[in-house]
């Protein structure tokens, strides 16, 4: 039935963290709902806004990583390109900053 | 004063009209002409007037089952849209729930993607679940962009009508479905007009979907018409002929809605 | 402030459930697509991040997106200003509205690929009214040969094509103020600068909205036109994103990078509809407090 979606284990995982977060941000907002507030975001946003912007930025921030990794390992003459994991770190830390703070 | 701005008004609209209609007249006209004519000499008005290229099509049956085919999937579609589009609409002008904004702005978001995007997968789920060359394989397809626009453009026209409509009415003693179909219905019926108006046309001028979900049974006029690329060159007159064809549907729709365009809309509060 | 009530999910369901079967599960299958080098649906080996990596190493990318970019603030720098001139010069009432809205939204209504045909067949030198025309006035004009030409002619079918919608919707908008606001305006003495400021465009926002998300969106994902009108040529002139995308996923074939960059697409599409949907909600509200305190 859903062999045609070609599943493959790391994109599974990606998409039950996603829903998984999804589910959290409801039960988080039934307990305690959201307040609209102004960060250092330039809009008010409640905590869905920031979940989103927040997942935006990862998103780029990986992808620029992805897209830099060749020049990187020219420039700091590295053995081979820097592991993808260290994009992923910084990108959390982000996402965790713009939902404290944004 | 006033006299000068409706002169200058007018001769803006008239200079756009003439913009507009221009590359349609040139059509329309080859559409009447032979494919000598064509080629051989550069005339405004057809010298030899055929009927013929129109007679090709209303006769051969891989043609005219093309414009079939069309109108069957965008009508399907546009019921589809509208059936599911109404409630949510409704959702989404008068009640404030869990996600309501972000499932909004996830709506918009299948609006933005493009359909080159989705051409792949669409073509294994349907092959999948055996809907490859069907009507309803394309116009499912064309869900995607279209029912974000029809919650769109029929959420803007629900706020536009105060709440106390519906207060009064379920006072009354009206039920949910009771009140939707007999007040508010009648009362967003342009909204309605506008909405499908929008899903036809988006619907019927689609071709990379359209396209690749079909073979032969539910072959869309516009992907009938990338075959008139022949052993003898391009058939420009029978092109033209089914081109001008396809604009005769369009205008239809549009003489039928013209009145709720006319009559004014602000999309949302105002 | 609107009720919150958490039953009106189940008027969203049908919505949901209809775009999810249309949109998320094809989503899915697209990320799955992107990180598997897949030869045969048996034979999928997993690559991780390599085709991201290698879409966005991509020079040729580059530069459509560039094009693409440049392309899209071009349609909407002269759609939508001309579409509200439009709109403010069609005729309100009588026969003359109907007949204007019918013949000003012709274009909207005609198959992309016959749009693409149709400007085709006007813009040949040999057998074309505009070709022919510019011929005769010494213009060397070939939108086959000359990227500049093919890339203007480009723009000229869009706006040709899409300009009637912004006027459509900004036409409908003006038509919902009511006359007593223009006799305001008139006792005021107000100019029609100040009217077309101060009345009309604070009520064409909703529609503006609609028309400059849908133009940016659509003007974004063009496909159609130009590769019936130049094939995306000549050289890669007008190759924009989408073309460049179907190209390789259904040209050549390539399944992972293809779906790489659908990914990288959509992101970017997504980012900046975001910015524009939030900035005009913002200009919104900031004009009705405006309007509020005066």
């Amino acid at each position: 039935m859903f062999a045609w979606m070609v599943w493959t284990t790391p994109v599974a995982v990606f998409f039950c963290c996603i829903a998984l977060m999804l589910v959290g941000m409801t039960v988080w907002e039934i307990k305690s709902p959201t307040v609209l507030r102004k960060g250092f975001l330039p809009i008010a946003t409640t905590r869905g806004d920031r979940l989103f912007i927040g997942l935006l930025t990862a998103a780029y921030i990986n992808l620029g990583f992805v897209g830099l990794a060749g020049k990187l390992a020219e420039w700091l003459s590295l053995e081979q390109e820097p592991s993808i994991w260290i994009s992923f770190a910084v990108s959390m830390a982000v996402l965790a900053l713009i939902l404290r703070r944004g | 004063m006033n006299e000068a701005r409706f002169r200058w008004r007018t001769l803006f609209l008239l200079g756009y009209l003439l913009f507009a209609l221009l590359p349609i007249y040139w059509m329309v006209n080859m559409s009447f002409k032979t494919n000598q004519e064509i080629l051989a000499s550069f005339t405004l008005l057809p010298q030899q007037f055929t009927l013929a290229n129109y007679a090709t099509i209303f006769t051969d049956a891989s043609w005219y089952s093309g414009y079939i085919n069309s109108l069957i999937y965008v009508a399907i579609n546009m019921v589809i849209s509208i059936a599911v589009a109404l409630p949510a609409a409704y959702a989404f002008s008068r009640y404030s729930f869990i996600g309501d904004k972000h499932v909004f702005f996830w709506l918009l978001t299948n609006r933005m993607t493009p359909p080159a995007v989705f051409l792949l997968p669409f073509f294994q789920l349907y092959t999948t679940l055996g809907l490859m060359d069907t009507h309803i394989a394309v116009a499912l397809a064309h869900l995607v962009f279209n029912v974000p626009l029809a919650v769109w453009i029929l959420e803007g026209f629900m706020s536009g009508i105060p709440r106390e409509i519906d207060e009064t009415a379920y006072i009354d003693g009206y039920s949910f479905p009771r009140f939707f179909f007999t007040i508010f219905l009648p009362l967003i019926k342009s909204g309605v007009g506008v909405a499908a108006f929008f899903c036809f046309m988006f619907s019927w001028v689609e071709l990379l979907l359209a396209r690749t979900l079909t073979s032969v049974d539910a072959k869309p006029i516009v992907s009938v018409m990338t075959r008139t690329v022949s052993a003898s060159g391009m058939d420009w007159a029978v092109l033209a002929a089914a081109g001008t064809l396809t604009i005769l549907p369009g205008a239809v729709v549009i003489w039928f809605v013209r009145h709720y365009i006319a009559k004014g809309f602000a999309m949302g509060r105002v | 402030m609107k009720p919150i009530n958490q039953k009106a999910w189940w008027l969203v369901l049908p919505v949901f459930i209809c775009v999810a079967f249309s949109a998320v599960l094809p989503l899915m299958t697209v990320v799955n697509y992107s990180v598997q080098d897949i030869i045969s649906p048996d034979r999928r080996v997993f690559v991780g991040t390599e085709w991201f990596a290698a879409v966005m190493r991509d020079e040729e990318l580059h530069s459509a997106l560039w094009r693409q970019l440049s392309f899209s603030l071009a349609v909407l720098a002269v759609e939508i200003p001309l579409g509200i001139a439009l709109a403010l010069s069609m005729p309100a009432r009588g026969w003359q509205a109907s007949l204007v809205l019918v013949l000003v939204a012709l274009s909207l209504l005609i198959p992309w690929n016959v749009v693409g045909t149709i400007w085709q067949i006007y813009g040949r030198a040999d057998i074309g009214l505009l070709g022919a025309a510019l011929a005769w006035l010494g213009v060397d004009y070939s939108y086959t040969g000359d990227a500049t030409h093919a890339w203007i002619t480009v723009l000229a079918m869009d706006v040709w094509h899409w300009t009637p919608l912004v006027a459509l919707l900004c036409y409908a908008g003006l038509r919902s103020i009511p006359d007593a606001y223009y006799q305001a305006a008139r006792i005021d003495g107000a100019r029609r600068f100040a009217v077309f400021r101060y009345i009309q465009l604070p009520k064409l926002r909703g529609v503006l909205m609609i028309a400059v998300l849908l133009r940016f969106m659509d003007s974004f994902m063009i496909y159609t036109e130009p590769f019936v009108l130049t094939g995306g040529g000549p050289g890669n002139a007008t190759t924009f994103l989408s073309q460049y995308l179907t190209q390789k996923a259904v040209g050549q074939f390539d399944l992972g990078p293809a779906a790489a960059f659908s990914l990288i697409y959509f992101l970017i599409i997504l980012l900046l509809c975001f910015i524009l949907y939030n900035w005009m909600q913002r200009v919104g509200t900031a004009d009705r407090e405006g309007a509020g305190h005066e």
